[in-house]
């Protein structure tokens, strides 16, 4: 069958501009990693003990956490959700699991690890519960999590407080030791996001993220699951915070109910400033890792330069806002330009 | 001829799961919801009353009304944004940072009355740099409130460090109920800027202006109503109205720190929530926020004289944000599973999907 | 078969009974309805949207379904698409009862529907619109997007069109987007293609274009589902037409077996009188001149001016740059370079609020997105565009607002139960009449209506004429863009063509014919009449 037979030709240029929007999201990336290179540059320019290869590893490390967190977040952003609780959440998982080993000293690494996640994808399901099924706001959901959890945390562990005693060597080893130069933690974490990277490109549900994203009622329409999705992307973000949670336990070996607190508001500015745009649909797990790594070196740069650390959080809302203002932007003129560059050739 | 794809909701709402649309409200259910909350605040102040001996006694109005009082303040310029379909999380760390400059400048031998003047004109840029960034660049509300509310507390805690600034005069400390009542100044000050705030909301062009706009600023703007300005001036009085709140909290705790304030912005968005306002924006009144307000302060005041912790009041806020808005959402919800049941029931044939 | 008259005890109905389509198209005798709805119900809340509603659909059939709004066509197609399930009645796919609990299990059943405004998810590229939840898989169950590929170039080459698999479609002009959602009833080897509104913002070529779709479709044995205002449209692309109103079907038919005015009459329930536009009255003087208006890439050097008293019409194909001249003229957008005066004196610019003061008023195309708030009371509605003038000492008393909204509802007659009833509830016509009294409550000199009966019934149309018409009497100057030629040629003292953005043709009531106004909207050397 051919529908066109009689059509006048109407010429119009046929432009590659996928590789427009494309572009921009690998150009993102690019100009993150550039960002810190340039950074990381003239931070050991100033200071040149900067580029040791121990300054490096505490970069890697101080960054691993966030990275993680944001690999979460990113995947629940993605849907034009948000889960502001995931500080809250990691917090608990650290507390917990160091409850676990000081009373039960034999726990293996793996079993812990296991009940950090599960503790944080337990905080996810409710979450996801609450926002699909009584379709309450997720900025509102995730906000008053934030402060139960973190409540909760507080109730129970008044006073208490995780020893390094407590946690075995075996468990901490994965918070300092390193292979090939490079920190486990940093593996972990790169480990996950990488496999995550995949399953959002390669597997449908992951793809259905991304339209539930771009356009909610056309993904009911197109007969996608939504609330499941949703609420699985809200138990990834969870479980990974509770993954968080073990690793920092790990790290610190040291934790009080105070574990975790703000750490959410960074993890937003990371992922957004690593291209994932806030009302869902575009960006990737890979540009938020590099945006979570960004912001640590800016940290560890600080402290280098001997500038105030304090800074920091100024300097991160701050690349936050220029970020969002850089993407709107971006998209616009990228909207203008699809327009004006048309669409379909008719073919005679 | 291009068309823009579906329209993202404002950034208030940060994103429903599935629907963004407004939950359809009549007129009538949100007179009910008023009426939940006197309901509520009665059971309250029965509750109240039963577990403490001292509640319904006047020291106890007193130290609910200043306890209150700072958050309840800043709800009201939330209200309005919350109902133009914006949000304002930065609103606790502007406290934080005018409180912080006040103390600064007072600490540096500034006279006290500039001092203020001062921590207001920083209340004012940061307002406005919230109000441009939104309303002129047209950015998220959620992303950009998150924003500065991170870089307000990082300048706040550069400017002070950890230090604290004491030694404001006496004469000014709020600390002190009202002469010849049992009234906390912050309080007081409460209730003169919700009255002014009820009316403009309620009765005046600006209101019915506002309220159009939460729910559709397409057609607001097609009827010559000036969304940017009127947007821009709100987070630019919101602001403001928060660094006052800061100067207030200085006065009223004789200190100033960098964290003051900190995670209070739970608390006046739970106030705002609970009092009705729909967070997709369009729908709230201010007797709404005034009963929550006198729920909420009432609440937390037999919380503490009964020994619950400052973390465990946390828990209790988290929980009223939850109910203010599962309530709404549950009755739609509840209707929905009913429907969902029925259906089940009378069994319309059985279900098998022909191929095609 | 529900082949029979209906049965309502309607006199005029009776007698203008219509053979209702005897049995299957004699094309394809004795094959069985690829899908049949039986005495479907839908009621929300005290609205009962369908009380009968009732199709055949045969392979290989393009099958028109027209009627006023609020006929219940638009839930019927919910039910088809899975998103209502019906209260009554039964649903036959196949010759199978089905029950289609959700929009996935529509799909799964074979039917695809395209709705007026395409639903595509601008982020991703046209290959995952067509595919997304059912892209093609390699091992481990991983996305094959070479496939996907292929598939999608394959599609669109049977559609005759070229497009970028791997474009995001944001940016995608509406026929494009139709395109897309097309190539994605293919794909799904739909055997039952639902449009809804298909041809409201195309132009003549790319309507042309899919009515060649639509033959395509045809002779591959889908059942294509037809529903459109355009009368003309439906007569000249489908085999059957089926009529509803108020919720129930009234008549199937075949188009060949119907004239214009059964249609018509079967759909509002009685006869129409058309009225004839006002001989041309006292002109008054230029109101509204427009000099030279600019702006890059949408329209370049448009002038005109409308007197008052007179109906200028603004005419041309969709994209011409018709609303953003008036949007521009109001201050909606903005324009480059030109000027716009109102009574001799400049008219800032990007300023609605000058505009209004100036005694401007806008109907936009839109009246859903930009003329209502669709959730507010009839009586804000009304009130949106004159808070200021309401007010007294700063606040807007509640019954001065009451009175006004009463009084011209009243004017308008728009049907209503209450004033604070959401506008949401009220029929298509009434929402427009609601947008109408909003500006004529300020009492405009200019009034600049863009599609003024786009989407409304029949009956409320021809009110709509008669207060334009009216307006005019009275002196308004009054702009009017419309695509609906018998509309222009009707109501206007002059007609303006745009094309491509520019001014190409000025015609007077008398010299104007349909040939004249497509010939220049289409950019024909010669208007040559059939």
């Amino acid at each position: 069958m051919n529908a066109a037979a009689g059509a006048p030709v109407r010429i119009a240029p046929a432009v590659r501009s996928h590789r427009l929007a494309e572009t921009l999201a690998r150009f993102r990336g690019l100009a993150i990693a550039a960002v810190i290179l340039i950074v990381f540059g003239a931070t050991s320019i100033k200071n040149p003990s900067f580029a040791h290869s121990t300054s490096i590893q505490e970069i890697l490390t101080g960054a691993a956490l966030f990275i993680l967190l944001a690999v979460g977040e990113t995947v629940v952003i993605v849907t034009r959700n948000v889960d502001l609780s995931v500080g809250s959440t990691l917090g608990l998982s650290a507390f917990e699991v160091g409850q676990l080993y000081t009373h039960h000293p034999h726990t293996s690494v793996a079993v812990a690890l296991l009940v950090g996640i599960a503790i944080g994808a337990a905080c996810g399901a409710v979450i996801g519960l609450i926002t699909t099924v009584a379709r309450v706001p997720s900025l509102v959901v995730t906000l008053a999590a934030l402060y139960i959890i973190r409540g909760y945390v507080n109730v129970i562990g008044s006073g208490i407080q995780i020893e390094p005693s407590s946690v075995p060597t075996s468990f901490q080893s994965i918070g300092y030791s390193s292979i090939l130069g490079v920190p486990w933690l940093f593996v972990i974490v790169i480990a996950v996001a990488l496999v995550a990277a995949y399953g959002m490109r390669t597997f449908r549900a992951g793809r259905e993220l991304y339209a539930i994203g771009s356009n909610p009622e056309a993904a009911a329409l197109a007969g996608i699951p939504v609330a499941r999705r949703v609420f699985g992307a809200f138990v990834i973000s969870g479980a990974l915070a509770g993954l968080g949670g073990a690793l920092f336990l790990a790290e610190y070996a040291t934790v009080d109910a105070t574990g975790g607190s703000g750490y959410e508001l960074l993890v937003v500015a990371a992922v957004v400033v690593g291209g994932v745009a806030i009302f869902g649909g575009s960006g990737n797990v890979i540009g938020a890792a590099l945006g979570a790594i960004l912001l640590q070196v800016i940290n560890q740069s600080l402290v280098a330069v001997r500038v105030s650390p304090f800074w920091d959080s100024a300097i991160a809302g701050a690349l936050l806002l220029a970020a969002i203002a850089f993407d709107r932007l971006l998209s616009t003129r990228a909207t203008r330009a699809m327009r004006a560059k048309g669409g379909a050739t008719y073919v005679e | 001829m291009s068309s823009e794809m579906a329209t993202a909701p404002a950034g208030g709402g940060g994103g429903g799961s599935a629907s963004a649309t407004h939950p359809r409200f009549s007129g009538r259910s949100l007179q009910r919801w008023e009426l939940a909350l006197v309901v509520v605040l009665a059971g309250t102040l029965v509750f109240g009353a039963a577990e403490s001996p001292v509640f319904l006694t006047t020291p106890t109005i007193f130290y609910t009304g200043l306890n209150i009082g700072l958050i309840a303040i800043m709800a009201l310029p939330l209200t309005m944004i919350v109902v133009t379909g914006e949000i304002d999380l930065s609103v606790a760390a502007m406290l934080g940072l005018s409180c912080t400059v006040f103390g600064y400048a007072f600490g540096h031998g500034i006279d006290v009355y500039l001092a203020m003047l001062i921590a207001l004109a920083v209340g004012v840029v940061g307002g406005a740099l919230n109000g441009f960034l939104i309303t002129r660049l047209g950015l998220p509300s959620i992303a950009v409130t998150i924003g500065t509310l991170t870089m307000f507390r990082g300048i706040a805690e550069v400017i002070l460090g950890q230090n604290e600034v004491t030694g404001f005069p006496n004469s000014l400390l709020v600390v002190a109920p009202i002469g010849g009542t049992q009234m906390a100044w912050t309080f007081a000050i409460f209730l003169v800027l919700a009255v002014i705030y009820g009316v403009i909301l309620h009765w005046s062009p600006i209101g019915r202006s506002i309220y159009a706009i939460g729910l559709n600023k397409e057609t607001a703007f097609f009827s010559g109503i000036r969304v940017t300005r009127i947007k821009f001036c709100l987070y630019v009085i919101s602001g403001a109205i928060c660094a006052m709140v800061g100067v207030l909290y200085a006065l009223q705790n004789n200190a100033a720190r960098y964290d003051a304030g900190t995670g209070l912005e739970l608390n006046v968005v739970a106030v705002v929530l609970f009092g009705g306002v729909s967070i997709f924006g369009g729908r709230g009144t201010i007797i709404g926020v005034v009963l929550s307000v006198l729920v909420v302060g009432c609440f937390d005041e037999v919380l503490t004289l009964i020994n619950v912790s400052q973390e465990e009041q946390n828990i209790v806020f988290g929980v009223l944000l939850l109910i203010s808005v599962l309530v709404p959402n549950g009755a739609d919800g509840y209707h929905r599973l009913r429907r969902r049941l029925q259906r089940g029931r009378t069994g319309v044939a059985a279900p098998t999907a022909a191929p095609p | 078969m529900p082949q029979r008259a209906d049965g309502a005890p309607d006199a005029e109905d009776a007698s203008h009974a219509v053979d209702a389509g005897r049995g299957p198209d004699p094309a394809r005798p004795g094959a069985a309805p690829v899908l049949a709805v039986e005495h479907a119900q839908k009621s929300f809340g005290a609205v009962q949207a369908l009380v009968d509603g009732s199709i055949e659909l045969y392979a290989g059939e393009a099958h028109g379904l027209v009627g006023e709004n609020g006929a219940g066509k638009s839930t019927l197609v919910k039910v088809l698409a899975g998103v209502h399930l019906p209260e009554g009645g039964r649903m036959l796919i196949g010759g199978q009862e089905t029950v289609l609990r959700n929009p996935a299990a529509s799909l799964d059943a074979g039917i695809a529907v395209i709705y007026q405004e395409p639903t595509l998810f601008p982020d991703l590229s046209v290959a995952e619109n067509i595919f997304m939840g059912r892209q093609p898989r390699r091992s481990l169950r991983r996305i094959d997007r070479a496939s996907m590929e292929r598939q999608v170039r394959a599609v669109l080459d049977r559609l005759g069109v070229r497009l970028d698999p791997w474009r995001a479609t944001r940016g995608l002009s509406i026929a494009d987007q139709q395109i897309i959602e097309i190539a994605k009833a293919l794909t799904l080897e739909a055997r039952v293609i639902v449009m809804d509104e298909p041809t409201a913002a195309l132009s003549a070529a790319e309507v042309a274009r899919l009515f060649r779709v639509i033959e395509a479709l045809r002779q591959d044995g889908a059942a294509i589902l037809f529903i459109s205002h355009r009368l003309d449209e439906v007569f000249a692309s489908c085999q059957r037409i089926t009529v509803m109103r108020d919720g129930r079907w009234v008549l199937t038919s075949l188009a060949g077996d119907l004239t214009p005015d059964d249609l018509v009459r079967a759909m509002v329930g009685r006869d129409l009188v058309e009225r004839e536009a006002g001989a041309a009255a006292e002109l008054g003087e230029p109101v509204l001149r427009v000099e030279r208006l600019t702006r890059e890439g949408t329209f370049v050097d448009v002038s005109f001016e409308v007197r008052a008293g007179e109906i200028v019409a603004l005419a041309g194909l969709v994209g011409a740059g018709r609303s953003e001249v008036a949007r521009a003229i109001f201050g909606v957008d903005r324009y480059d370079a030109g000027s716009v005066t109102i009574g001799g004196r400049p008219l800032k610019r990007g300023s609605p609020t000058a505009a209004m003061e100036a005694g401007i008023g806008l109907v936009p195309e839109d009246r859903r997105q930009h003329g209502l708030v669709m959730d507010e009371s009839l009586e804000r509605n009304i009130a949106l565009a004159s808070l200021y003038r309401l007010a007294r000492h700063g606040l807007i008393p509640a019954h001065a607002s009451r009175l006004f909204a009463a009084d011209w509802a009243q004017r308008l007659q728009i049907k209503y139960g209450r004033l604070t009833d959401p506008v949401l509830n009220l029929s298509g016509g009434n929402q427009q009449k609601v947008v109408l009294a909003k500006w004529l409550s300020r009492k405009p000199t200019v009034l600049i209506v863009d599609e003024p009966t786009r989407g409304i019934d029949v009956g409320t149309k021809a009110e709509v004429h008669r207060l334009l018409v009216a307006l005019a009497g009275d002196g308004v100057a009054v702009l009017m863009i419309s695509s609906e030629l018998p509309e222009v040629l009707r109501l206007a003292d002059r007609i303006l063509v745009l094309r491509e953005g520019r001014l190409v043709a000025e015609l007077a009531h008398d010299e104007a014919t349909e040939e004249a106004v497509i010939g220049a909207a289409a950019g024909l050397v010669s208007a040559v009449p059939a």
